[in-house]
This record gives C-alpha cells, sequence and structure tokens, in this order.
C-alpha cells in the first residue's frame, strides 16, 4: 500500500485580509452573471435549451441567408432586415430571459440577499438590464457579423467590403434599439411578480396584444392617425424608428414596408426615447420600494 | 469598541405602526442574544442595523459606523442571514455562496475559496455541488449561514437561525453559532423568540417587547446569585412548604416544585432536616440555575 502522500489539516477559520472591490466590480459581476443566466450558462441543461434554441436559428438562417446571397448572388435580406425579421424570435426570447433574470430571484426570496451587501439598491436592476441588452444585441449582432463576414469573403476588392461595413454598422445600431426598447419593456413587465409564468405572459401580451391597436388606428379616416398608429406597439414603434433614420437600408424591391410615417418620423424617436425612459424610471422605482422590504 | 449602540432609537412605518420605540442600548462584541415575541421589533432592528432602514427618531451606530450614512462600509462588515427562504433552488451552494462573495466586493478566485471554506466551516461538504433545490431544512439553514460568512465579516446578524430545525438541528445550529462567536473572533447577534435557546449560548441578552427595551444585560449579570434548589416530595407539598416557610426560607411555588433560593452550603441541611421531620417521600432535590424567563416573568408582574 502506498503511504499516504499528504495529510489535511484543520486549520481552522481564516480571516480576510485581502482587498475589497469597489462598486465597479461588484456591478460588473453582477451584470456578468446576468448575462450568463439569459443563455443558461452555469444553470441546469433545462435552462440552457430554449436560448440556445433560439441562438441556433437565429444563426441558421443567418447562414442560409448569406449561402443564397453568395450562390445565385440574390439579396434576401438587409442586415438591418435581419432585425425585423426576427422579432418574433426576440418577444418569446425577452419573455423567457427578463423573468429568468428578475422574477426567479423574487419568487426564490434571494433579494435580501443582495441588498443587504454593499451594492446600491439601484445597481442591481440596472446590472440586470444592461444584462439583457448585451444578450438581445449578441442575439441579433452575431448573426449580423456572420452574414458579413459571408459577404466580405465573396466580395470583389476593398471597395465592396467597405460598402457591406457600411451596410453593417447601422444594422447593428438598429440591433442594438431593439435590444434596449425589448430589453427595458420586457424588465419592467417581469420585475411586477416572482411568477415566472405570468411574467412570460405578460411580456408577450404587452408586445402581441399592443398589435391589434395599431391595427385599427392604421384604419381610421384620418391620414395623421395612420401615421402615428405604429406608436401603439414597441415592435412597430421600433420598425418606425427605423424607417425614419434608415428607410433606404429597410425597404428594397423585395419588401415594400406598409408603415407610412409621413411627417412623423422624429415623434417616433421621442416616443421610443420616452418609453425607454419611463421602463427604466419604473423599475428603479420598484425596486427602491423592493430593496426596503 | 461598542459593537452596537442605539440611542432613543424609534422606528414608525409609514401605516403608524410603531415597530421600535424609544429604544436605548449598548452591547460589547460578543455573542449577542436578541429576544422577543413574534412582532417585538427584532426584524425592525436588524433592517436599521443593515441601513434598510432609516430610523424616524433616535440614533444608531453598528461597529462606530452610521449604517444610514455608511451604509456601504457597515454592510462590507456585516454578514446577514434572513429569517424566511432565500435561496434559489436550481443553483448549488456552491455557485451561489461564491456570487454572493463577489456582490461583497471579494476578487473572483478569492470569493470561490472562501465560498468552499465558508461552506465547510458549516458543514457541508461534497454535497455542495448540488442544487439547493434537493437539501433538507437543516441543509438550507446551513448554506444561508455560510452566505452570510463569505466575506468574513465582523458581526453577523442571524435571524431566527433555528427555525424549522428538529431539536437535534437546533442544537447543531447553536454549536455553531457558539463557535463562530469563540473560536472565529467574529461578533454575532442571534434573533429569537425562544429564550430558552438563545441564553444558552450568548454572552448579552437584550430582551424587546412591543418595540421597547425589557432588559439587556451580561448573561452572567442575569444569572448570578439566583441559584435554586427545586424540592419535589410524592406528598405533603403543602405541609413542607408551611415547614420552610417557618424556617424563614422564602419558597416559591412552581407546580408540584419548591423553589428554594440557595444561600449557602446550609440550605441543604434545612431543607432535608424539614422533609425528614415530616417524614415525607423525597422525589427529588436539586440544584438548577435560575432561567432568564422567570427574571423576566417576575420582572413584568413587579411592573403590573
Amino acid at each position: 500500500m502506498p503511504e499516504p502522500t499528504g495529510v489535511i489539516h484543520d486549520i481552522g477559520y481564516q480571516r480576510y485580509t485581502g482587498p475589497r472591490l469597489g462598486r465597479r466590480h461588484v456591478f460588473g459581476a453582477l451584470y456578468l452573471h446576468g448575462v450568463r443566466t439569459t443563455f443558461g450558462l452555469g444553470r441546469s441543461a433545462k435552462a440552457k435549451i430554449f436560448p440556445w434554441l433560439v441562438v441556433g436559428i437565429v444563426l441558421l438562417v443567418a447562414a442560409a441567408v448569406t449561402a443564397i446571397r453568395s450562390q445565385i448572388g440574390e439579396v434576401i435580406m438587409t442586415y438591418a432586415q435581419f432585425a425585423d425579421a426576427m422579432s418574433w424570435l426576440v418577444i418569446f426570447f425577452v419573455a423567457v430571459a427578463a423573468p429568468e433574470l428578475v422574477s426567479r430571484d423574487m419568487r426564490s426570496g434571494v433579494l435580501p440577499l443582495y441588498f443587504s451587501r454593499p451594492l446600491p439598491h439601484a445597481d442591481y436592476p440596472l446590472a440586470k438590464l444592461l444584462a439583457l441588452v448585451t444578450a438581445l444585441f449578441l442575439l441579433l449582432g452575431a448573426p449580423q457579423l456572420l452574414m458579413f463576414l459571408g459577404g466580405a469573403f465573396t466580395a470583389d476588392g476593398m471597395g465592396a467590403v467597405w460598402d457591406e461595413l457600411l451596410d453593417l454598422l447601422p444594422g447593428l445600431l438598429y440591433a442594438g434599439l431593439w435590444a434596449v426598447v425589448f430589453a427595458s419593456v420586457g424588465l419592467l413587465v417581469a420585475s411586477m411578480t416572482g411568477k415566472r409564468a405570468f411574467a412570460a405572459g405578460g411580456i408577450v401580451a404587452v408586445f402581441l396584444m399592443t398589435t391589434p391597436i395599431v391595427g385599427i388606428l392604421s384604419v381610421l379616416p384620418s391620414q395623421a392617425a395612420n401615421q402615428l398608429a405604429g406608436i401603439a406597439s414597441p415592435p412597430t414603434l421600433v420598425q418606425g424608428v427605423g424607417l425614419w433614420t434608415m428607410r433606404d437600408l429597410l425597404i428594397t424591391e423585395s419588401n415594400t414596408a406598409d408603415l407610412d410615417l409621413g411627417a412623423f418620423g422624429p415623434v417616433y424617436a421621442l416616443a421610443a426615447a420616452a418609453l425607454v425612459a419611463g421602463c427604466v424610471a419604473l423599475l428603479l422605482a420598484r425596486y427602491k420600494k423592493v430593496a426596503a422590504r | 469598541m461598542t459593537l452596537i449602540a442605539t440611542e432613543s432609537l424609534t422606528k414608525v412605518y409609514g401605516g403608524g405602526v410603531t415597530a421600535l420605540s424609544d429604544l436605548t442600548v449598548a452591547v460589547e462584541p460578543g455573542i449577542v442574544g436578541l429576544v422577543g415575541a413574534n412582532g417585538a421589533g427584532k426584524s425592525t432592528l436588524i433592517k436599521l442595523l443593515l441601513g434598510l432602514l432609516t430610523p424616524t427618531r433616535g440614533r444608531i451606530q453598528v461597529l462606530g459606523l452610521d449604517p444610514t450614512a455608511d451604509t456601504a462600509a457597515v454592510r462590507a462588515r456585516v454578514g446577514y442571514m434572513p429569517e424566511h427562504d432565500c435561496l434559489p433552488p436550481d443553483l448549488s451552494a456552491a455557485e451561489l455562496v461564491t456570487h454572493l462573495g463577489r456582490i461583497s466586493g471579494l476578487p473572483r478566485t478569492v470569493a470561490r475559496e472562501r465560498a468552499s471554506e465558508a461552506l465547510r466551516h458549516v458543514g457541508l461538504h461534497e454535497e455542495r455541488h448540488r442544487p439547493v433545490g434537493g437539501y433538507s431544512t437543516g441543509m438550507k439553514q446551513r448554506v444561508k449561514l455560510a452566505q452570510a460568512l463569505v466575506h468574513d465579516p465582523d458581526l453577523l446578524l442571524l435571524d431566527e437561525p433555528t427555525n424549522g430545525l428538529d431539536p437535534a438541528g437546533r442544537d447543531a445550529m447553536l454549536a455553531l453559532v457558539q463557535r463562530i462567536g469563540t473560536e472565529f473572533g467574529i461578533s454575532v447577534l442571534v434573533c429569537s423568540h425562544l429564550l430558552g435557546e438563545v441564553e444558552r449560548i450568548c454572552d448579552t441578552l437584550v430582551a424587546i417587547e412591543g418595540g421597547r427595551l425589557l432588559r439587556a444585560d451580561h448573561i452572567a449579570a442575569m444569572t448570578s446569585a439566583t441559584d435554586v434548589l427545586a424540592v419535589e416530595v410524592s406528598e405533603g407539598t403543602e405541609a413542607l412548604a408551611t415547614r420552610l416557610a417557618a424556617l424563614d426560607l422564602p419558597v416559591g411555588r412552581e407546580g408540584r416544585l419548591l423553589l428554594v433560593p440557595l444561600a449557602d452550603e446550609r440550605t441543604y441541611d434545612l431543607i432535608l432536616g424539614a422533609v425528614a421531620e415530616l417524614d415525607l417521600p423525597l422525589h427529588r432535590l436539586d440544584q438548577r440555575r435560575h432561567r432568564v424567563a422567570e427574571l423576566f416573568a417576575r420582572r413584568e408582574n413587579s411592573h403590573a
């Protein structure tokens, strides 16, 4: 029998004298934990299924679009159109990820463990919000990057690559707009309840139940009402901002958008900014109340 | 240094409910028991200590700091174990405690090391990698204690740490708390509605009732010179009581027991002599410490 090579000594309790990191690091730790949570990393296999299914679908679509373009030279989707085309998937992704981020913590009662630590009560919701924005941006941005790489490798000369890049950047900005609007609305709804199913239902309802309002407004016999109709629902609101800022990238021959903004483009932009600001303010107020409980 | 000091501390909630009223108390480092019935204001006091609530009136200091003004500094040095369930079921204990260690400001690798150390100290070894959802109540309480300990605080606030545990689990938890207070050199404030539990392990006892201070003192001061002899005879309890009273012994009654304060060795002889003279069957005669509960009971009676 071999001799034991090591002996375990119980050295008792050790006091900690090393560094204690400040607010920025704590925020970063919470943020990274949030991003990982949205993709189910560090969690059970079950929690990984849905996020990675969505990731798989968007990447597959991007790969297909790229392949078709390189084979028969037809552009099925511009970078900016990609976000519009994936809006349903984004809504479902938010409906799953936002409750994972905040409702679960509320349900399990873990919040007192956060708020009894040196973490300002605004940092918790802001870190979660930033995590969800990041996740959505990755979800919409990564496939566009894939499309860009495909396009760049098949392009003739550096000039064409440069043109691709000029198309990609607005597309990524547009993806960022989708991410910010959907994350702030979704997280606010999810923070209202500890029940994940209710939160998910609430998020889908907010995004989809507002669509009929848009439909009603757009058939009213008033041109102004028709042109402002898109403001009533988050997806059409974001599309409106997109149409106003990058009409030629969103409307191509193969896809004629039915949304007519008239001269109300800036109103859409203001409404989007107000929606995000309002949601963030309500979210902070919500957690100020929760923290004191 | 004073561990916790309050001065005319008053907390009135929005609805006009007074949770704490004019509480002035100062306690030294060590194991402090905070006892009071449910609704006495224990949890409110803990939230004030953590800076989660601001006092309506009066002042409060923890480790020499004001939790309302220096919230982050106080919380970095305090660990809190809530009363209720607070563990996400699908995370493992190791992941949860590591994550919370980072939220307390520990660097990543340090957080991981200290998390497994803290879990080891509370008695969780290999099971720490399993999801918390499958743990027993006793194990969950240990995880709650470990997360309060992970960042090496100077003060632990434990809200009803024995809640939901069976008698063996209670004893183990109390022994653990006592070890933390003595061997680890961390001061502990233990909240409980069960006086009998807390008095076994604490150095100082603070009793509150209806938001007011009932009594705060060293446990030794509360129990010293209060040893009593409990006498039980199978029959003739009345006769013995009369006889002892005639011998100038202040006799108390507790059910079928006669309680006689133990003045000196002679008290034994007097009682035994009386029992022998009356020829009564002596069931038991033993010395016991005055339970702190009796002190409070007496005090309340004298106030009434």
